[in-house]
């Protein structure tokens, strides 16, 4: 995390659309998918993973410096968009990282193709119903109280985003139009991702932040349950955007998971 | 000129103070302060005024709707259309509007308004909104796609009103395997579309693109001006003039026999804490995708606290001042609107003249003076200026059924 690492700004055509990556790294290749409310462009988890993998960072199709596709419509409309990415990158023994709504993403592309990734790690993913409680509703909190209450730590927050710019705040706005076009209702979970998951091969590591107020726990138990091969492992002192707050342990967690044997 | 009594139909028997202790009056506002008992006699005294109203010689009831919301009662405008539709003998029964976009059948709507057209032997006014960006979260409407379900919508019910049916409807929001409503309207082509707005460009340019009469709600005269403008612009690039006809405009208006009694009552326009539409997060108001995307910057930081609302926040004093609240006597309220008729120049004029807590005393008073003094004396200007309704202008229901279009300028 020496903040070093040298990334470099990619754009790919697919699906009709222009679509944002950053790449660094070198290794096997590791797909990160950001949260619904897009990626500041680094991050210290990035750079950390970076250090041994071949790292692609996309900026969702609509988010951030990805031009929209006016159909989009469903999370598994941009799993479909990244299997497509990866197959004209060539990537093969690729893994998939993803990060709350990413990791719905990174669901959605495991079940649609059950051998193809090496291995599935979902930090705090959406997608599922939570058995227990809800997954926060974004469209009845303001642009900074949202992001602020997936962090247990408020630190962590003023550390990556500081007093939040206006071009955040706007960012923030597109990220949120971007949620509800794609996951609006049912909000942020898909009503059969859990029936489709059991066929999955690919070894899966769940993550949760004890202290997560975005999406309960209990749907990490629900993807645990629905895969066959997935470990759940629960960080204290930690809310939904863990790999902000505890970078260094998420990142460890998720190498030592891809690189086992 | 076409003029028209309005009231939000206020939910206003709760306790005032449990809105200042939640901190806000819309929305997540909790409906148990909603007292049904109250509801039942408020539905019935708002009714009774609208009578009132047609017998003192209203032109038009203008009707709208919201959800979870105590600063308007009216949950499903068609409600009482079909009431009023039924009970009421000559005015217009106009609804401003419907909000398409929360329709997951517009064709129920289609049924709805047909028969509200029958029942009232022609006297429907069906107006269209987009609904505010609370209605999208109370009724679970994906904000992201209002503007999109408003044409579509708008294009079906159409449609389905001067199309015989069956035929199919295969859009990007709604899909309907056999359209064959068996309840068509009785005006033709169809039932007059007035849209109701107050600051989205992109409405007031559909509404001249369609040729359909806009209904600036309550906004400043000089931000008046720049609606019509707009209009006007859009009016001459589709091959038309736009007048009179072509314009509405709602003012609040509360008229008694002292101006005392007036300002006391009036300031009731700024019941919840001076936002008639309820205390609420911006976020609400502007849930992300329902706002033009050309506002986003400036609402952004509105939202958080770092910008004044692009509104702003008049006192009761400063709305009397630049007339977007009228009140006082007759005579006085003559006076003043004949100033705003000369500014807006609007062929249909909206009469707000009652809001919160103001008694059903005060409230029929007010409606016996408004429709009996003030609206002979409008009548008369409006004449002298010009200010004809699309009903007296006999104009065209819509730009497909206008017969005037220079044709170049349409080309």
């Amino acid at each position: 995390m020496s903040g070093s690492v040298a990334w470099t700004e990619h754009a790919a055509t697919v699906a009709g659309c222009r679509l944002h990556y950053a790449r660094a790294g070198s290794g096997p290749a590791l797909l990160i998918l950001h949260h619904d409310i897009g990626t500041v462009d680094r991050l210290a988890f990035y750079d950390a993973l970076a250090a041994r993998f071949d790292v692609i960072v996309p900026h969702h199709p609509g988010w951030g410096k990805s031009e929209r596709p006016h159909w989009l419509r469903h999370p598994r409309d941009i799993a479909a968009i990244y299997q497509w990415v990866i197959a004209d990158l060539g990537l093969h023994d690729i893994s998939l990282v993803g990060l709350g709504f990413g990791g719905w993403i990174a669901a959605e592309m495991a079940s649609l193709s059950p051998e193809r990734f090496r291995r599935l790690a979902l930090v705090c993913p959406m997608g599922i119903k939570p058995p227990e409680g809800d997954i926060t509703d974004q469209a009845i909190m303001s642009y900074i109280a949202y992001p602020m209450a997936g962090f247990h730590d408020e630190a962590a927050f003023k550390r990556v985003y500081g007093d939040v710019s206006t071009d955040q705040l706007e960012a923030w706005d597109i990220a949120r139009e971007m949620s509800f076009r794609t996951a609006w209702k049912p909000y942020m979970y898909s009503q059969t991702l859990p029936h489709l998951l059991g066929g999955v091969r690919t070894p899966a590591l769940i993550l949760w932040g004890a202290e997560n107020r975005i999406v309960p726990k209990s749907a990490g138990e629900a993807y645990k349950a629905a895969l066959r091969d997935a470990t759940l492992t629960v960080l204290p002192d930690a809310g939904h955007f863990i790999e902000m707050e505890k970078p260094g342990e998420v990142a460890k967690l998720v190498l030592d998971f891809v690189n086992a044997n | 000129m076409h003029l028209m009594y309005f009231t939000e139909q206020p939910m206003s028997a709760y306790d005032a103070q449990e809105g200042l202790n939640y901190g806000a009056t819309a929305l997540t506002f909790s409906n148990r302060h909603f007292d049904p008992v109250a509801g039942s006699r408020l539905y019935n005294q708002y009714l009774e005024e609208f009578i009132l109203a047609e017998e003192c010689g209203a032109d038009g009831i203008m009707l709208n709707e919201h959800h979870n919301a105590p600063f308007c009662m009216q949950a499903k405008a068609n409600v009482f259309a079909s009431i009023l539709a039924a009970v009421t003998k000559r005015v217009k029964i106009v609804l401003l509007g419907n909000p398409l976009p929360l329709a997951e059948n517009p064709i129920r709507l289609a049924e709805e308004l047909a028969m509200i057209d029958m029942i009232s032997k022609g006297r429907l006014v069906s107006g269209f909104v987009r609904g505010g960006g609370q209605e999208q979260l109370a009724t679970g409407v994906n904000p992201a796609f209002n503007r999109e379900r408003f044409n579509e919508a708008h294009d079906l019910i159409v449609k389905a009103w001067t199309q015989p049916g069956p035929f199919r409807w295969e859009g990007t929001h709604y899909q309907h395997r056999v359209v064959n409503p068996w309840a068509v309207p009785l005006q033709k082509p169809y039932p007059r579309v007035w849209i109701p707005g107050v600051l989205s460009k992109e409405t007031v340019i559909w509404a001249a693109q369609h040729r359909y009469p806009y209904i600036a709600l309550n906004t400043s005269i000089d931000a008046t001006k720049v609606i019509w403008d707009l209009y006007d612009k859009t009016a001459e690039e589709c091959g038309y003039t736009a007048g009179p006809e072509n314009r509405g405009y709602l003012i609040r208006v509360h008229v008694q026999d002292t101006e005392e009694k007036a300002i006391r009552n009036a300031r009731q326009f700024m019941w919840m804490q001076g936002e008639f539409t309820g205390l609420a997060h911006p976020v609400w108001a502007n849930p992300a995708g329902y706002f033009s995307p050309s506002g986003r910057r400036g609402f952004v930081e509105f939202a958080v606290g770092r910008a004044k609302n692009p509104r702003g926040a008049p006192t009761f004093e400063e709305q009397r001042e630049s007339m977007m609240i009228v009140c006082g006597t007759p005579e006085q309220c003559v006076a003043r609107l004949k100033t705003l008729m000369e500014a807006t120049r609007p062929g249909i004029f909206g009469f707000w003249a009652n809001d919160g807590n103001v008694s059903p005393e005060d409230s029929k008073n007010c409606i016996r003076l408004l429709c009996q003094e003030v609206m002979p004396a409008i009548r008369e200007h409006g004449r002298k200026l010009g200010l004809n309704s699309p009903f007296e202008a006999d104009a065209p229901v819509s730009i497909d059924y206008s017969t005037d279009l220079r044709r170049a300028a349409a080309e």
